[in-house]
């Protein structure tokens, strides 16, 4: 069943997933999965927890084993086309006491193009920088990254992938627990980024804000429910399906989308 | 130098008498005799190792859980330094330097103060855990050769300290095995004690100290059941070894159960079995050193567990694994022929080639999966060499197709509840739903069936299904 | 000093020498071993090699070192290969399959030696923990010179641990901070793995084989430790923890032979020593570490909730002068109010009172005009905060009090001017008391 964003014009979107199943333990977590993404996207999963939206990120780039299905990333596998896709994980999953400043943090991010054995050359720091102020946080360059607050830490994420210059972004709940400024910086770049012809999928939990910020859904609740356009697929019939009886989401999501009408 | 050439005179003599010997396997009489226990010293000797081992393992079960696993290493070795300086002082107190409740003493003193030191460094630093239990294990470890190493000066000879590090069952006695007893019994009342306390620390410490539990209090108590399995394990099987006694068991029971109780017995049980087997052993083969032999009985124990465990072995999930494969094919390919024929006709056969574009499956495995069904006699060729269901391959087509609309159902109208629940490789959606929910899809699925004419699945991307 | 009147340069100096390589040696991987969380390694390794230098012999029957070396190192490697399979396949706990491991072949060592030493009064202590002593007795000649091959062999290893690290720099970094980043830039966190645990095995044998594992197994941890806490950069990381390495060795050799002098015993074990004096640099430097040490942290935080109530205090006597002009309070009103400890509480008047911030008369305290403006400040910027959580935050009335409490103290003039700005310059807060003006 594949919800398809848009048929698929040829074989080098960037995403591209057919019947994808995951399972742990034997229950699967997601399941028939499928959905193609088209080229400029900016694209929100959404979904109930536990529902599969984390392992459904993992599984395309081969972190977890999957019982069946078949992975493209502009028409290759995730192995051949890595050098493409770039990953903002969560923030709870990298040790922020390790002894780096921000700026390193970012540099990481061109250790690839840098190559083996070769040093950080004055351009990459400069590259660095430059993706720093990007996101609003230049000032912090040289501080131990333990002295940033959450939002910092993940503008300094966000940077970092930025320098990566990759084609496809996969995103793990940026804008959990981060501040309402940085929330909106975030947007803001990752709207930048969609000009740049970049696609974006992001992880998202906060139903107010779906209407504003995607331009396409995929509601996931262990299988796609629905995706597409925000607008078409953002319905409450469809909210419904993927989240259940559950009142007060419910009542959130049809807010939003009221005000996703007044403001059109 | 001397390491080495301490080291190459032995070998030397390791190699030539490796070549005139062989090992001697046991008369009937002595399998007899070490077995039922007949003999007193190896009696007091198996005895006392087993129940160490049973203690061990208990014990071990909690510090696995917390992810401390090798805290017994840390605090095994943190009390040397005690029993170095208790070696020193007693003749000053009057006391032989080599009596065991002195030597005891000093090492539960020095194994709590690397209880201290390693909470210090954990709470207070912004070192993790592993470090904390490197820094004190190293620290206090080189402190205690280092007195040691003093008072060889001023004994002359501290044979038996030795046999802190490396373990020596033999020279076990009635007393030892008395003292194993007591504190394996204590070792044991405390853990049922605080068994719900201790779970709750291992599980969520964060839980537990939201609910006003003393986690701090409850992480000594466990560490304080670490030191004394620890030094009544030092005089039977030494300090290396010891380590082993508190990791090994727990790891292996993990394979058979995920129920913390039964977690715990099952340890028990490895570290008891292998204190037992493994002096057994030492006292049936000529030079086979207890220690060593209880630590690989044991290590062997966990390697069939890991292998053969009824739980997370690798083995069961493997298979689990291939079976969770082949029924996500079984049903993609039954579920697809399905309706491939409801719009086709039942007579209608179909090309391999359609069947492989109908989902991302390699040939190969496609191919295995129509030879499976071909065997059960769920599908078969027909003259133009086209696939088409049997009658009993139409029966169960139809039920998976079912029950996959069930479960989409189910999805769709519990979706709160749902992702727990939904387990697509269940031999029957009955086996996991109550009887009144499924009669309650089943009466949902009709009405969609009279409202729209037709079966279709509940959502609307469905129209494009197998499109591509 | 009397025992170091001994002290020969020909003799201890080349058991400094040695212990220093062999500190350096291990402290350089052990940076990496630290931030990977596996810091337990080193000593799982160093137990483990035991079969491996008695399989080598058995099998080649040389006397010569190089087998044993490198069966050693083979054996050292295997335990971390045999700890990520059994933590990958078995879905085991890294530590526990650590402990599961090193302890089997250890154990499977030590019945090798004991199955085959059958006469032997063998004390397998020698063979474990070596001992640094015995450095100048195996001397050889480099152009010239006599040279211990201890520290030729110790040398060499820091030489490459050296070159390792400073060539892999980026990639040991970037593999240990965010495996899965490394991953996608093409840099294998597992190849590096593996490039750290050869290294660490080569480390731990040499040192095994000529100084003891104590020394080496606490040179992987306790030195990166120290140098953790002193730093804030992996590049200044690795230099600090080699620099201590360095020192706890030269004073582990000191103190070996001095300590047990003062209790009219001989010297002592100096690898234990070494150990030791490392332990206690790492204790002295967790309690007084500029940046976050235990007794630093503690200061700072005492300083700063004095300065809090010494700044509520101040603060309340304004609001109290502000409803009744001159009003004179006793430290016993103060502290009721605040809920604070009576002698902290006068202590702090009186400091006020010394600065004439207030004066002291018989009745309690009055607040002067120096004091009123350091009131003013303060309540101005509780009730400016007050007034911006309100309008700015959406915050509901009946909750702003205590987070304005919390700000005020952190507040300076600038940040009182924005706020006044953002909130247009208000004249009341929101429970409608006076702002007090600049």
């Amino acid at each position: 069943m594949s919800g398809s964003i848009a048929q698929p014009p040829n074989n080098t979107l960037p995403l591209s997933v057919r019947d994808l199943t995951v399972a742990w333990y034997r229950k699967p977590v997601i399941w028939d999965v499928g959905l193609d993404v088209t080229p400029g996207q900016l694209v929100g999963v959404i979904g109930p927890n536990g529902a599969g939206k984390s392992t459904f990120l993992k599984a395309i780039m081969d972190l977890v084993p999957r019982a069946s299905g078949r992975i493209e990333i502009f028409g290759q596998s995730y192995k051949r086309s890595r050098h493409r896709v770039g990953y903002v994980p969560q923030r709870e999953s990298v040790d922020w006491d390790f002894p780096v400043s921000v700026l390193d943090v970012v540099t990481m991010g061109l250790y690839g193009k840098i190559g083996w054995c070769m040093p950080v050359r004055r351009h990459h720091r400069e590259a660095a920088l430059r993706a720093l102020e990007r996101v609003g946080i230049g000032e912090f360059a040289n501080r131990q990254i333990s002295q940033l607050s959450g939002g910092q830490q993940q503008r300094t994420f966000l940077a970092r992938a930025l320098v990566q210059d990759a084609d496809l972004y996969l995103m793990d709940e940026p804008f959990a627990a981060v501040d309402a400024a940085t929330e909106k910086a975030i947007v803001q770049i990752l709207r930048e980024m969609k000009q740049a012809g970049k696609t974006t999928i992001v992880i998202h939990h906060d139903l107010h804000t779906v209407p504003e910020y995607f331009d396409s859904v995929v509601l996931l609740n262990m299988r796609v429910v629905a995706s597409g356009p925000t607008e078409t697929v953002f319905t409450r019939d469809n909210l419904e399906k993927t989240y259940g009886g559950r009142l007060t989401l419910l009542d959130e999501a049809t807010e939003a989308m009221r005000r996703r009408e007044r403001t059109l | 130098m001397r390491t080495l050439a301490a080291l190459h005179s032995f070998l030397a003599f390791a190699a030539s008498s490796l070549t005139d010997r062989s090992i001697r396997w046991p008369t009937w009489p002595e399998w007899q005799r070490v077995l039922l226990l007949q003999d007193y010293n190896t009696r007091v000797v198996m005895l006392g190792t087993m129940l160490l081992g049973l203690a061990a393992g208990m014990v071990g079960s909690f510090t696995l859980l917390r992810r401390r696993a090798l805290m017994g290493d840390a605090l095994s070795h943190a009390t040397l330094p005690g029993v170095g300086l208790a070696f020193l002082i007693a003749p000053s107190l009057g006391l032989a330097e080599k009596s065991l409740p002195v030597l005891l003493t000093g090492a539960a003193l020095s194994g709590i103060a690397g209880v201290i030191a390693i909470l210090y460094v954990r709470n207070l630093t912004r070192l993790k855990e592993d470090a904390a239990l490197g820094i004190v294990l190293s620290v206090f470890f080189g402190a205690g050769i280092a007195i040691l190493s003093i008072a060889q000066q001023s004994v002359g000879h501290s044979a038996g300290l030795e046999s802190f590090i490396y373990g020596k069952p033999a020279s076990m006695i009635e007393s030892d095995r008395l003292l194993i007893g007591c504190s394996g019994v204590l070792t044991l009342l405390i853990m049922g004690v605080l068994f719900k306390e201790l779970t709750l620390l291992c599980f969520d410490e964060g839980f537990a100290k939201s609910r006003g539990y003393p986690v701090l209090l409850l992480d000594l108590v466990l560490m304080g059941l670490v030191v004394i399995v620890t030094i009544i394990g030092l005089q039977a099987v030494g300090l290396v070894l010891m380590i082993a006694l508190l990791v090994i068991p727990a790891a292996a029971s993990r394979f058979w159960t995920q129920n913390l109780k039964q977690m715990i017995l099952i340890s028990a049980a490895i570290g008891g079995a292998g204190g037992f087997l493994g002096a057994a052993m030492s006292a049936l083969f000529r030079n086979l050193p207890a220690g060593a032999m209880i630590v690989l009985v044991c290590s062997s124990l966990f390697f069939i567990s890991m292998m053969f465990g009824t739980e997370r072995g690798v083995v069961v999930r493997a298979l689990r694994r291939r079976d969770l494969n082949r029924s996500v094919d079984h049903q993609h390919l039954l579920r697809g022929m399905f309706e491939l024929q409801e719009s086709r006709g039942p007579k209608a056969g179909i090309p391999f080639s359609e069947l492989q574009t109908l989902r991302s499956w390699s040939s190969h495995r496609l191919l295995k999966e129509i030879e499976r069904c071909r065997r059960k006699g769920l599908v078969f060729r027909n003259s133009d060499q086209k696939l088409c269901l049997t009658s009993s391959g139409l029966v169960e087509a139809s039920r998976l197709v079912h029950e996959h609309r069930l479960w989409e159902l189910y999805l769709i109208t519990h979706a709160d509840v749902a992702p727990g629940r939904v387990d697509q490789s269940a031999d029957a959606i009955e086996h996991v739903l109550e009887p009144e929910l499924i009669a309650q899809l089943e009466e949902l699925l009709l009405q969609k069936r009279r409202v729209q004419g037709i079966a279709p699945s509940p959502h609307p991307v469905d129209a494009t299904e197998h499109a591509s | 000093m009397s025992a170091l009147s001994n002290w020969s340069w020909d003799y201890d100096g080349w058991i400094v020498l040695a212990g220093i390589l062999c500190a350096v040696a291990a402290s350089l991987p052990g940076n990496f071993l630290l931030l990977r969380r596996m810091s337990l390694l080193g000593d799982a390794i160093s137990h483990a090699i035991l079969p491996g230098l008695a399989v080598a012999f058995l099998i080649t029957g040389s006397r010569s070192s190089l087998p044993m070396f490198l069966g050693a190192v083979i054996v050292g490697l295997l335990t971390a290969v045999f700890t990520e399979w059994i933590r990958n396949f078995g879905e085991v706990d890294e530590g526990a399959s650590m402990g599961v491991v090193f302890t089997t072949l250890f154990a499977l060592g030590l019945v090798m030696i004991v199955q085959a030493a059958d006469h032997v009064d063998l004390d397998p202590g020698c063979v474990l923990y070596g001992s640094l002593e015995t450095t100048t007795f195996d001397m050889v000649n480099v152009a010239g010179t006599e040279i211990p091959r201890v520290v030729l062999v110790l040398a060499a290893v820091t030489v490459i641990n050296l070159v390792v690290v400073v060539l892999f720099f980026k990639e040991l970094k970037l593999s240990a901070f965010d495996p899965a980043l490394a991953t996608t830039c093409g840099i294998s966190a597992r190849l590096m793995h593996y490039l750290l645990m050869i290294i660490v095995a080569v480390t731990a044998v040499a040192s095994f084989e000529s100084v003891g594992n104590i020394l080496v197994v606490a040179m992987f941890v306790v030195p990166p430790a120290t140098a953790f806490l002193l730093t804030e950069r992996l590049r200044s990381m690795i230099i600090v923890s080699a620099l201590i390495a360095a020192v706890s060795a030269t004073l582990g050799h000191v103190s070996a032979l001095v300590v047990p002098s003062w209790f009219g015993y001989r010297s002592t074990s100096t690898s234990g020593m070494m150990a030791l004096c490392a332990g206690i640099l790492f204790f002295a430097v967790s309690l007084f570490a500029p940046q976050h040490g235990v007794l630093i942290r503690i200061l700072r935080r005492q300083r700063l909730s004095r300065r809090i109530l010494s700044e509520d205090l101040i603060a309340l006597l304004y609001r109290m002068d502000e409803r009744k002009s001159g009003v004179v309070a006793s430290i016993d009103q103060l502290r009721a109010a605040l809920l604070s400890g009576g002698l902290m509480s006068s202590l702090l008047m009186k400091q006020h009172a010394r600065k004439g911030h207030v004066i002291a008369t018989a009745n309690g305290y009055q607040l002067t005009d120096s004091g009123r403006r350091l009131g003013a400040e303060l309540v101005r910027s509780h009730r400016l905060w007050e007034q911006y959580l309100v309008s700015e935050g959406g915050v509901a009335v009946d909750r702003i009090h205590g987070q304005a409490e919390q700000l005020e103290h952190f507040t300076g003039r600038e940040l009182r001017d924005r706020l006044q700005q953002e909130t247009s310059a208000p004249v009341l807060d929101p429970h409608g008391s006076p702002i007090p003006p600049e």
